[in-house]
C-alpha cells in the first residue's frame, strides 16, 4: 500500500471519507428538498414535472448525480469496513452494560439507522428515479412526462406513507448524531463555532426530515 | 459468573478494599482469590479497571475504581464486576486483562527526543498559560483503559488523541509531531482497536475527565501530518 491508500484506509482516513460524503449528503438533501416543494403548488404538478424533466436533462446536474452516486457508494463502503471492525474490536460483550449513562442512542445506532435510510433508498429510487428515467409516463399538459401523478399515486398509499415517515425519522436521528460528528470528525472544533455547530446541526436534521415527510403526508390526506 | 456474598463491608471501604475482604474470606475457606488489577489505590497509576455494574470503573463520575466507595451500593446489592471487554486487551485471569496494547501504541512515539548534554535552563523556551494549562490536561491521562472499555467500538482514539495532543501542543513536541501521530494511529490500528464513532463514552466515563477536543486534535494533526510529511512509504 502507497500513503494514499494506506492514508484512506486507517480508522481516521475512512472516518473523514464518512464526514465529508456525510456533509455533501446533506448538501443534496436541502437541494432536494428545495426542489420537491413544488409538489405544494396548486398546479396539478405543471411546475413539478418542468422541474424533474430539467433534472433529468441538464448536463450540470447530471455530472452532479454521478459525484451524489459516488458519494453514496463511499459513505456505505466506509459505514460497512468500519461498523464491521468496531464490532470486531470487541468479540466479547459486556454481560451487564449501561451505556444509555453515557452517551446517545443515536450515536451508537448509526450503522441501524444507515441501513433503514439505504432500505428506503432502494425503494424510492426504484418507485421515482427509474420510473422518470426509464420508464413510461404520460405527457402532462404542458407537455412534460407526468412524474406528478406517479407521486400522488404512491403517496396515495398508506403503507407507502409510512415508509416514508419511518425512513425520514431515522434520517433525522442519523443526522442529529451525524451532522455535529462529522465536524469533530474533521477536526473544526472551536469553543467559539461548534456550540452554533450543534444546534444548528440539530435544527437542519429536524427540519430537513419533518420537510420530506409533510410531502407523503400531505398528499395522503389532502389530495 | 460466579455469584460471591461478602459480609462486613462498612460504606467507607473502597471497591478494592471490598475485593479484598472478598479475597482474604476465599482464601481462608482454601478457595482460589479473584484477580484484579491494583497499585496506588489512590487514583494516579491506573491500574485499576473493572467494569461496575455495566460501568467503567463503576456508576460514579470522574474516578478510577479505586477511589470509588461502598456507600454508592446498597447493602444486599449483587454488583456485576467484569473485566475491560477488548481484542486488543486479552483477558490474563479473572478481571486482569493485558494493557499492553496501549503501551506499544505510546511506544509508537508517545515521547519526545532530547539530546544528551548540559541541562537547559528552565523556561527558556517561552509557553503561553492558556497551552501549558490545556497540554497540562491531555498530560493527566493516566492509561487506565476506561475509554476503550466504555467505547462501544472498544476504540482506543481518547487515550491516543490525549497523548499526541499533549506533545502536538509545546515547542518540544512539535519537532517530531507529524511521525509521531502517523505512527501512532498505525499502531493503535494494527492493535485492533475499533475507530472512532464520535459517540462521547469514553469522555464521560474518563476518571480524569480527558476532553472530546482532544480527539479533534488528533484528527487535524493526523489529516495534516499525512498531506504534508516526507512519509510516502
Ligand atoms: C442521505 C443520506 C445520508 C446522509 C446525509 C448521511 C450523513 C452522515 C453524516 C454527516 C455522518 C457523520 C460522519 C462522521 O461522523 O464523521 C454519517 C455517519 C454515518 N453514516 Fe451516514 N448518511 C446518509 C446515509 C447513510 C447510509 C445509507 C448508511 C449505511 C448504509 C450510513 C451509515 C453511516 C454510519 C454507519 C455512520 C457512522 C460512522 C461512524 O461514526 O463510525 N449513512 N452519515
Amino acid at each position: 500500500m502507497n500513503w494514499f491508500t494506506k492514508t484512506f484506509s486507517s480508522t481516521i482516513g475512512r472516518k473523514l471519507v464518512m464526514s465529508i460524503t456525510g456533509l455533501f449528503l446533506c448538501s443534496f438533501l436541502v437541494v432536494h428538498l428545495i426542489g420537491n416543494l413544488q409538489l405544494f403548488k396548486d398546479d396539478g404538478g405543471l411546475a413539478f414535472n418542468v422541474y424533474s424533466e430539467f433534472m433529468g436533462h441538464n448536463p450540470i446536474i447530471r455530472t452532479m448525480e454521478i459525484v451524489l452516486v459516488l458519494g453514496f457508494l463511499f459513505h456505505i463502503y466506509d459505514a460497512f469496513v468500519l461498523t464491521r471492525r468496531n464490532q470486531s474490536a470487541r468479540p466479547i460483550g459486556y454481560a451487564n452494560s449501561h451505556p444509555e449513562e453515557n452517551s446517545n442512542w443515536s450515536s451508537r445506532n448509526m450503522g441501524l439507522l444507515g441501513t433503514v435510510i439505504l432500505v428506503f433508498l432502494i425503494i424510492h429510487l426504484y418507485n421515482f428515479f427509474w420510473r422518470a428515467r426509464f420508464g413510461e409516463l404520460s405527457i402532462d399538459a404542458g407537455g412534460n412526462p407526468d412524474l406528478y401523478i406517479v407521486v400522488k399515486e404512491s403517496f396515495g398509499l398508506w403503507w407507502y406513507v409510512a415508509i416514508y415517515v419511518i425512513a425520514m425519522i431515522a434520517l433525522a436521528y442519523h443526522l442529529i448524531h451525524g451532522f455535529q460528528s462529522a465536524f469533530q470528525t474533521l477536526g473544526l472544533t472551536h469553543k467559539k463555532y461548534t456550540p452554533f455547530i450543534k444546534s444548528f446541526g440539530y435544527a437542519f436534521s429536524v427540519l430537513v426530515c419533518l420537510g420530506f415527510a409533510a410531502m407523503p403526508l400531505y398528499f395522503f390526506f389532502f389530495e | 459468573m460466579v455469584t460471591y456474598p461478602v459480609k462486613g463491608i462498612s460504606p467507607d471501604m473502597s471497591f478494592l478494599e471490598m475485593l479484598d475482604v472478598l479475597n482474604e474470606d476465599l482464601l481462608l475457606r482454601g478457595d482460589e482469590p479473584i484477580a484484579f488489577d491494583h497499585d496506588c489505590r489512590e487514583g494516579i497509576c491506573g491500574m485499576c479497571s473493572l467494569y461496575i455494574n455495566g460501568r467503567a470503573h463503576g456508576p460514579e463520575r470522574g474516578t478510577t475504581t479505586c477511589q470509588l466507595h461502598m456507600r454508592h451500593f446498597k447493602d444486599g446489592d449483587t454488583i456485576t464486576i467484569e473485566p475491560w471487554r477488548a481484542a486488543a486487551f486479552p483477558v490474563h485471569r479473572d478481571l486482569v486483562v493485558d494493557r499492553s496494547a496501549m503501551d506499544r501504541i505510546q511506544q509508537a512515539g508517545g515521547y519526545i527526543s532530547v539530546n544528551t548534554g548540559g541541562v537547559p535552563d528552565a523556561n527558556t523556551i517561552p509557553i503561553p498559560k492558556t497551552i501549558a494549562d490545556k497540554a497540562f490536561d491531555a498530560a493527566t491521562c493516566i492509561q487506565c483503559g476506561a475509554c476503550v472499555a466504555a467505547c462501544k467500538n472498544a476504540s482506543a482514539m481518547l487515550f491516543l488523541s490525549a497523548k499526541v495532543s499533549q506533545l502536538a501542543m509545546l515547542p518540544q513536541g512539535k519537532v517530531e509531531a507529524k511521525t509521531r501521530v502517523e505512527n501512532m494511529l498505525a499502531q493503535h490500528d494494527a492493535e485492533g482497536f475499533g475507530a472512532c464513532s464520535n459517540i462521547g463514552a469514553c469522555a464521560a466515563e474518563c476518571p480524569v475527565g480527558i476532553s472530546l477536543d482532544n480527539i479533534a486534535m488528533l484528527n487535524r494533526e493526523y489529516i495534516s501530518a499525512k498531506a504534508t510529511s516526507e512519509n510516502v512509504a
